[in-house]
């Protein structure tokens, strides 16, 4: 047995651990571990009473074996029986042993916090230390609840030894991360403020964490440590090195306390007193100025501590975002590490520059650095270094570099790290298309995406390309020439065949003039790579086939025979066999009228986000793509364009409304307009409105919409102007109490009463929305006169059922709803109704896929204290994950799984879209089972969003 | 704050776990076994610095031993590395000289000097005469205590 034991040396334990270690096996361990288990109960059950010692040695044991990764379910009583030993060093053990177990066992908490609470008392500096370390290391609920009150009192204490403090500021924090609701701010906070002042380095230290987590937390109370922090950072940036005697480390004066500061002053914007923001930029400058001196040391201690203090400030000025000067030395500074020796710093400042792209004072100081940049993705030998040079080229592209970026990125994706080819690809999808000011430009540079990582090339980016070649014109003679010199190479992807077959399907009658690519050449290019291709390729190339049909009646004949052939007609696949029965039937029976008529060229696709953009949002950042959207494109897409025309007919089975809406505009930053039918029958999709009336029953007796819609769309147009306010009957109280049902959901009744039920069905894109209202006449007898300002006959026949739409636009985050006034006249009597329309600001989010490493930078990023609102509040509702999920998922954020360390918590992601901006939304649910409560955190760009968001999602819960 | 802190041997054996946030059981060993695949699948001369998760992974190599430790999205990598070494630094001041064996077979007392030099997932205090004055101060009064019960 080596001779390494020190101190007290239990020599049974020390004979134990070698004989572990002599094990040869894995069972020759369990079976020692066994032996040594047995014996150890045998012990604590005997009949003998232990001694503290050997008490103290077979708790020590029981911890050495379950952190060897072996379950211990015993040894707790004897543990806690150690805390009240007056032997230090049984103590010490008692405490460890709790807090690496505590967890598993918690009916002894009592008898634990017990302990801890004579310890607390004994006004023995050591015992206390070690009571207060045990409070920070368990950090349960239950020592929460029993010393939350007791600890701020010793951390302000006057007579409180300095070791004490700084353990008592510690466990403040611990205690206040995970029980926040127990830690109540009293007196004692102005008094930890001012440990910034103390004499003892420690203590500061200590505290500035604490008061760092507190003002995250509540801003206002905190808002004094702001020059208290600027005047102790002045004092260490312009001490000597030798200043601070121990606190120096390796040369850098007291550098965590440096860095603490610095954090802390991220809580907050730049100080507003102007003598307080001139100290704080002259310590900024110190210390960028430091890193221009000579090292004092060529130890790597030396450089790190100096430049995690120089890292720590250039995030303070990037936070700050205000001052040009800082903000280009800033990155000059980083410049220089981009090309230092060390990793690590190359590491960090392609990190830190990121941020510094996109500030507009700064973007153009960065951009100085592209070539080093680029060199860096060519040479660095370690991944994760490249992949922050891949971010940091994604982030400095603007107009002027793209070209250069977008060809760098695709020549480094040939050799580029698989694991991440998935994201150059999209990121150079999305530059491309970004600052295409030639989209010549664009068609190539996605091509050679496809060529050079076609497996990584998702579906969006190629779908993406289709689109834009549609809607531009000028781009669709140079695309279809190029896919078909692309399509020659021996061996291509099959993405390329994808897009090369939709392509010439719409424009190859632009390229076939030349003899070289005639339509029968097309034709045989495109067909002699069908067999290669999986069954959704091959739907696509047999639309493209049918519309080649259409562009070069001459080549007719060929395809037909293809599509008769019986691999085609009695393919296996169900999808393959319909698409070429029936595209042979069209074929020889529509005549060329018709068939013109049907494989028309596709029709532009509205301008939309780019799907790739959402895509790589869901991977990286806010986003927003409607997954229904992207469904109907790819049906549109393999479907070659030429079946969805004429489909949406059963579309105009939309029901006539006849009564009449006045909608209280009861905040501009919302504009809801009614149409008429009509508009909601053009060919959207998802719009099977027969679908809709399930919420309602249904016995539709009202027109079809053919019959009526030109009157009332001249009825609306009218009256549309007129709509708002000018109620001319009073209205009675509005309802809304199934307005919180529809925060989460969009679908349902959301009134009703003896006569009328109102039924809702919405839909909400981006900063659009719409909503189909339905009213339901529930008695027998027709309602009658809807409105007076409706002059035309608007009546409701019994039990039946009209629907209105709405079109709603928000403009602007918002609180209050629009209500919803109807007036009608049953039976004798005229009926009003109000209720409030569940048009909420989180309908117009967005879900957000993002990692977790995102998921954290943008949490950081969106850090300043009116950017975050937090609330908690006891659950109304059973605390059910499954049902939590739905809800954060219905309210329209992204949940995002796996990203929060803790898996009992619940985050998401989002976009709110308004017409002026977006905002970028982050939240995070924490449930507390045993108390019944929740912690809910939202933190976007905007406050009032925060806070509107907070309250509607708060009271789902 | 730092979310733990874990030493582990070349081989992968896990030598000293620290954990300053309430997980589970199993989610640790998880936890475990990716850092010690990741960090030790690392090519020397690496940074030292990754992602994982939500958060950043700071490790350090000393001698047969790795020292790794996960910490929130904000903090300072630089710094947490002197957070290793200061504890590499006080182990050593301790110990003297110490090696992986030091740490195996007094770990108790690695954790004792963590403790107070780490608390909630915070450096406490960053001297290094303070840290070991503490920890010869309670050595002594086990030496004290000792004496009459160890016989």
């Amino acid at each position: 047995m080596p001779a390494v034991s020190k101190g007290d040396g239990m020599r049974g334990l020390a004979v134990f651990i070698s004989d572990i270690r002599n094990c040869k096996s894995k069972e020759a361990e369990i079976k020692r571990i066994n032996k040594e288990l047995a014996n150890i109960r045998s012990k604590f059950k005997g009949d003998k009473a232990l001694d503290g010692y050997s008490k103290k040695k077979y708790v020590c044991k029981l911890l050495f074996i379950f952190l060897l990764g072996h379950d211990i379910d015993f040894g707790h009583m004897e543990a806690v029986n150690l805390l009240s030993s007056n032997k230090y060093t049984e103590k010490q053990i008692g405490y460890l042993f709790i807090s690496v177990l505590v967890n598993s066992n918690s009916d002894l908490i009592s008898l634990i916090n017990n302990a801890i609470k004579n310890d607390l008392s004994s006004r023995n500096p050591t015992f206390m230390n070690l009571a207060l370390h045990c409070i920070a290391n368990v950090g349960s609920r239950e020592m929460a609840e029993a010393f939350a009150a007791e600890v701020p009192r010793i951390l302000v204490a006057g007579d409180t030894m300095d070791s004490v403090k700084q353990s008592a500021a510690l466990c403040l924090l611990r205690l206040n991360r995970t029980s926040p609701d127990l830690v109540l701010m009293g007196e004692w906070t102005a008094r930890v403020v001012h440990l910034l002042n103390d004499q003892h380095l420690g203590v500061v230290t200590a505290a500035t964490s604490l008061i760092t987590t507190l003002a995250q937390k509540s801003p206002e109370d905190f808002k004094t440590s702001v020059s208290l922090a600027v005047a102790r950072l002045s004092r260490i940036v312009s001490s000597a090195s030798t200043d601070l005697q121990d606190y120096t480390y390796y040369f850098v004066a007291a550098p965590w306390l440096s860095v603490k500061l610095l954090r802390l002053l991220q809580c907050y914007p730049p100080p507003e007193d102007g003598a307080i923001r001139g100290r704080l930029t002259e310590c900024l400058e110190t210390i960028l100025n430091k890193a221009q001196e000579p090292p004092k040391s060529k130890k790597v201690q030396h450089s790190n501590a100096k430049n995690a203090v120089l890292f720590e400030a250039i995030s303070l000025i990037i936070h700050h975002d205000s001052e040009p000067t800082l903000l280009v030395r800033a990155c000059n500074q980083l410049g220089q590490f981009l090309q230092h020796r060390e990793t690590n710093l190359r590491y960090l400042a392609l990190e830190s520059m990121c941020t510094l792209a996109s500030s507009e004072f700064s973007h153009e100081a960065v951009k100085t650095h592209i070539e080093t940049v680029i060199n860096a993705l060519k040479s660095e030998r370690d991944v994760s270094v490249r992949q922050r040079a891949v971010d940091l080229l994604y982030a400095m592209c603007d107009r002027s570099n793209a070209k250069q970026i977008v060809a760098e990125m695709l020549s480094y994706l040939e050799t580029a790290d698989y694991s991440i080819r998935e994201e150059i690809v999209l990121k150079v999808a999305i530059l491309a298309e970004k600052y295409a000011v030639d989209y010549t430009w664009y068609v190539d540079t996605i091509l050679n995406l496809i060529r050079f990582a076609g497996d990584y090339v998702s579906d969006e980016v190629w779908y993406r390309v289709i689109q834009i070649v549609i809607n531009r014109d000028e781009v669709q003679g140079y695309a279809a020439k190029t896919v078909f010199e692309a399509l020659q190479a021996p061996a291509c992807h099959e993405n390329l065949v994808k897009v090369g077959g939709y392509i010439l399907g719409e424009f190859g009658n632009l390229i076939a003039g030349d003899s070289r690519s005639s339509p029968l050449i097309q034709f045989d290019l495109l067909h002699s790579k069908f067999h290669l291709c999986s069954v959704p390729t091959r739907a696509l190339l047999l639309s493209a086939y049918i519309k080649f049909i259409n562009l070069f009646p001459e080549v007719k004949g060929t395809i037909q025979e293809v599509l008769r052939s019986d691999s085609q007609l009695r393919n296996a696949d169900v999808e393959l066999q319909q698409r070429a029965v029936e595209y042979l039937r069209l074929s020889s029976i529509a005549s060329t009228d018709i068939l013109a008529t049907v494989l028309e060229e596709m029709p532009p696709f509205p301008e939309r986000e780019s799907s790739i953009l959402a895509k790589l949002k869901r991977k990286k950042g806010p986003g927003n793509l409607h997954p229904d959207l992207d469904e109907n494109r790819k049906e549109r897409s393999a479907n070659g364009g030429t079946a969805d025309h004429s489909s949406t007919t059963s579309n105009a089975k939309v029901l006539l409304l006849s009564c009449c809406l006045l909608i209280r505009m009861t905040h501009c930053f919302l504009i809801v307009t009614v149409t008429s039918p009509k508009v909601a029958a053009s060919p959207t999709p998802s719009t099977d409105l027969l679908g809709l009336g399930s919420t309602i029953t249904t016995q539709n007796s009202a027109p079809p919409a053919s019959k009526g819609t030109s009157l009332l769309v001249d009825v609306f147009s009218e009256n549309i102007a007129a709509f708002p306010v000018e109620t001319p009957v009073a209205v009675g109280p509005v309802a809304d109490e199934n307005f919180s049902r529809f925060v989460c959901k969009n679908n349902g009744v959301l009134y009703e009463n003896q006569l009328l039920q109102i039924g809702l069905k919405s839909e909400f894109r981006q900063n659009l929305g719409r909503m189909y209202v339905f009213f339901g006449n529930k008695t027998s007898t027709q309602f009658m006169n809807f409105a007076a300002s409706v002059p035309a006959d608007p009546t409701v026949d019994g039990g039946a059922q009209l629907q209105q739409i709405l079109n709603i636009e928000c403009m602007s985050d918002f609180v209050d709803a629009p209500v919803l006034n109807i007036q009608f006249r049953y039976g004798g009597t005229l009926q009003n109704v109000a209720v409030k329309l569940p048009i909420t600001l989180n309908k117009f989010f967005q879900p957000t896929e993002m990692t977790s490493q995102d998921f954290f930078q943008r949490w950081k990023q969106l850090g300043a204290p009116q950017q975050e609102v937090q609330k908690i509040f006891k659950a109304k509702h059973s605390m059910d994950t499954e049902v939590t999920k739905a809800k954060i998922m219905g309210f329209g954020a992204a949940l995002l799984d796996g990203v929060d360390p803790n898996p009992s918590n619940f985050v998401g992601a989002g976009v709110i879209h308004t017409k002026t901006t977006q905002v970028g939304c982050l939240l995070r649910l924490e449930p507390n089972t045993q108390a019944q409560m929740y912690r809910l955190t939202l933190r976007t760009s905007r406050d009032t969003v925060s806070q509107r968001l907070c309250d509607l999602l708060s009271e789902q819960f | 704050m730092m979310h733990f802190l874990l030493l582990f041997s070349r081989q992968g054996k896990l030598r000293l776990q620290k954990w300053f946030t309430p997980i589970p059981e199993r989610e640790k060993k998880k936890i475990v076994r990716d850092m010690t695949t990741m960090v030790l699948g690392r090519k020397p001369r690496s940074c030292n610095f990754l992602h994982w998760k939500d958060l950043k992974i700071v490790y350090k190599k000393y001698a047969s031993l790795y020292f790794c430790c996960g910490l929130d999205a904000e903090e300072n990598e630089l710094l947490a590395l002197e957070v290793l070494h200061r504890y590499v630094e006080l182990l050593d001041k301790y110990f003297g000289n110490v090696c992986e064996l030091d740490i195996i077979f007094n770990f108790e007392k690695a954790y004792f000097i963590l403790d107070e030099f780490l608390l909630g997932g915070e450096v406490q205090e960053t001297s290094k005469q303070v840290v070991s004055r503490s920890i010869e101060a309670s050595d002594m009064l086990q030496e004290v205590s000792e004496r009459p019960c160890s016989r």
